[in-house]
């Protein structure tokens, strides 16, 4: 494929497997990547695009019927105020945490194999917000008036309620979502550039030169980029840890038995992480195979998030016992009432689905030979976003349906409206995942380049891999040893 | 390699930056005024069936509000009066008058005059005039000067946040007992300490919550 001396992959061998496969250069990561956002469209992707368009057809026929005759055509009933809407919420803006952990946190903690996987995370960290904002939306009933959550003056000198976590919602989420927006587009500018600069037709060219911005890959630009992508990484960083904390006050800050836990913040948190790595497997996995991928997304990045699949999945387990030890040390009748109820009573059985999904089936990736195995992943990471939406509907309905008044008890049941919403809502999310693949490049392959071999200064004179032998010092002396 | 871009691109980012801001103001500043009902509303004057003219009745003539809006102070809801309140002068005043055609023939028929609602609230607000009325908050407060009105007009935005403005510092509206339905009234110097003692001993306490309003 590319004439990299031989001793650049003797020298990667001595600890870490090598991040890349086979022997790519720069200008193969370049071609392997640019290439499917210039061949035609393949009629495949036109198959799965009229699919995925169905879904958001199906997204957008739901939501007209909904705003025409009012959130009564779900299943809501009097104990159950909070039905699919909350759940689906919950589960979209969890997904969307994978993306941004990936490229902030491990870009923080200089973990090079993030950059075969960051730019396709954080497209669908932004796509599944997108899907997750639409829920709170459209079950506020009068959708019109939705702007009175946001703190506009106006005539009616109402003000949003400062102390509720609803509202603290509304800013944790839309801040998350611009500022992973803006990390995301930041980030792609030197790869537009390299596409800009690949084009053949003119109109090509100028859409490109507008959105990479005058990028010419001078010294003084890198230096700028470099400076806002560690300050954008630096920012979104708290953002990771603080949504999902502020979308688990909207429970927590409640007195309703089951929500009201100090552990909800951390135990999200570890969830979002944990359902929104499983989404990345279950994308890369597919998209890496179809789009010839392999040497670039390796089996060692998929291990490496099926670990963190089984550490998270193993930290949202612990949260769950430990749930029902505090009900029980707690000695308050409704907490052990409540999570006695979820476990045996009448959701016992998406409890269950919960329970084997989110902390049974990751523990199989402790076996090297499992996580290394992409059906098997394929198989967990499924299993994981359906465990994970359970835990929601869980934390949801359970809470809800049998709380302190036993008269008004009730069982919930979501509505074909409900079931079909949530379906729509894949159908965006895939619609725009799949323009993504299309026209954008699925790879960061600045990144990529700088994590290579090849970007030691010493490597083309046959030594130097940006690692130390086992025999060097890890930096070398400034003064020469002999002198 | 040729140039993507026409050398006037060079202008586009200061332009684009610009018109963004700009065009920000202007819309804020556009909605600001243009979509408040101190634009929309004020100043409704719709044309009656009977050219009936407060500015010659409560006016010139000096007739109390009350004399034909006569529920105000027990009802939450201000009467336009009825055919009878005016024919209690109108059958021996200008009985042959052509403007009050209308008046006798609802007169003989029994019909409603189909007088026409200035002061509209929205269906999901009550407003009880008896309340206010009582609580010292004169007519001219929210109606205007409606003795000099030939045709009643809307003077007040009656929005929510006009609402608010009063029962949040009401200090600076109530008027005494007598003095409710004056019009042209001059508050007193040091009134806002007389109403501030008022508000204390009559425990005063207009509602600021949705419910108030809202039910």
């Amino acid at each position: 494929m590319s004439t990299v001396p031989h001793s650049a992959q003797t020298a990667q061998a001595i600890d870490d497997p090598p991040l890349f496969g086979a022997d790519l250069s720069f200008h193969d990561v370049t071609e392997l990547v640019s290439h499917h956002t210039e061949k035609k469209t393949p009629t495949a992707w036109f198959g799965a695009f009229a699919l995925a368009n169905a879904g958001l057809l199906l997204l957008v026929a739901m939501i007209a019927y909904l705003f025409w005759n009012g959130t009564g055509v779900w299943g809501l009933n009097n104990p159950v105020g909070w039905g699919y809407a909350i759940v689906n919420f919950v589960f979209w803006v969890g997904i969307g945490h994978a993306g941004t952990l990936i490229s902030a946190i491990l870009f923080l903690f200089r973990q090079p194999w993030r950059t075969a996987i960051n730019r396709s995370a954080e497209a669908m960290t932004i796509f599944a917000v997108m899907c997750a904002l639409i829920f709170p939306t459209i079950h506020v009933g009068r959708v019109w008036v939705i702007y009175w959550t946001l703190p506009i003056p106006n005539q009616m000198e109402m003000w949003p309620q400062f102390k509720s976590p609803l509202l603290w919602d509304v800013f944790a989420v839309s801040v998350y979502f611009m500022v992973s927006a803006t990390f995301w587009y930041v980030g792609m500018v030197p790869d537009l550039a390299s596409l800009r600069d690949r084009a053949r037709s003119l109109w090509r060219r100028r859409v490109l030169g507008v959105l990479s911005m005058g990028w010419s890959g001078a010294n003084r630009h890198w230096r700028n980029y470099e400076k806002a992508y560690l300050l954008l990484a630096a920012l979104a960083t708290p953002l990771v840890l603080s949504v999902h904390s502020v979308v688990s006050f909207d429970f927590a800050v409640s007195i309703v038995p089951g929500w009201h836990t100090t552990i909800f913040p951390p135990y999200f948190v570890a969830g979002a992480i944990f359902s929104g790595f499983a989404m990345v497997v279950t994308l890369l996995v597919i998209s890496r195979k179809v789009y010839g991928l392999e040497n670039i997304i390796t089996v060692n990045h998929l291990e490496k998030m099926n670990i963190i699949i089984l550490l998270t999945g193993t930290i949202v387990g612990f949260a769950y016992i430990t749930e029902f030890f505090i009900a029980w040390y707690s000695g308050v009748p409704y907490e052990q009432y409540a999570f006695l109820n979820r476990a045996f009573g009448p959701y016992a059985w998406a409890y269950w689905i919960m329970m084997s999904c989110n902390l049974l089936f990751p523990q199989f990736f402790w076996f090297k030979k499992l996580r290394r195995s992409i059906p098997f992943m394929f198989a967990v990471s499924i299993t994981t976003n359906i465990g994970m939406w359970f835990e929601r509907f869980v934390i949801t309905v359970t809470s809800l349906h049998r709380d302190y008044l036993p008269s008004s008890w009730d069982y919930y049941s979501p509505t074909a409206v409900d079931i079909l919403t949530f379906v729509g809502t894949f159908g965006l999310f895939f619609t725009l995942f799949l323009l993504f693949l299309r026209f954008a490049p699925m790879v960061a392959m600045a990144e990529v380049k700088y994590v290579m071999p090849q970007a030691d200064p010493h490597f083309y004179e046959g030594h130097g891999d940006g690692r130390a032998g086992a025999d060097e010092p890890e930096v070398a002396p400034s003064v020469s040893p002999t002198s | 390699m040729a140039q993507i871009f026409p050398k006037g691109a060079n202008r586009l980012p200061a332009i684009s930056i610009v018109g963004v801001l700009g065009g920000g103001i202007f819309a804020i500043l556009l909605v600001w005024y243009y979509f408040s009902p101190e634009y929309t509303d004020v100043g409704y004057a719709p044309e009656q069936p009977v050219a009936y003219s407060h500015r010659l009745h409560a006016g010139q003539l000096g007739v109390k509000c009350q004399y034909c809006h006569n529920w105000v102070e027990t009802a939450p809801h201000a009467n336009v009066p009825s055919t009878q309140t005016c024919m209690n002068c109108h059958s021996q005043i200008r009985t042959e008058s052509l403007k009050l055609l209308p008046v006798r023939e609802s007169w003989a028929t029994g019909g409603s005059i189909p007088w026409v609602k200035i002061h509209q609230l929205p269906e999901y607000v009550h407003f009880a005039h008896n309340v206010h009325v009582t609580a010292g908050v004169g007519c001219e407060t929210c109606h205007g000067r409606v003795d000099r009105m030939e045709v009643v007009a809307l003077s007040e935005p009656l929005s929510m946040g006009w609402c608010l403005e009063c029962h949040r510092q009401p200090e600076l509206y109530l008027r005494p007992a007598r003095e409710v339905t004056t019009m042209g009234f001059v508050q007193p110097a040091d009134f806002v300490r007389r109403n501030l003692e008022r508000i204390r001993t009559e425990n005063i306490q207009p509602p600021t919550n949705c419910s108030a309003c809202h039910y």
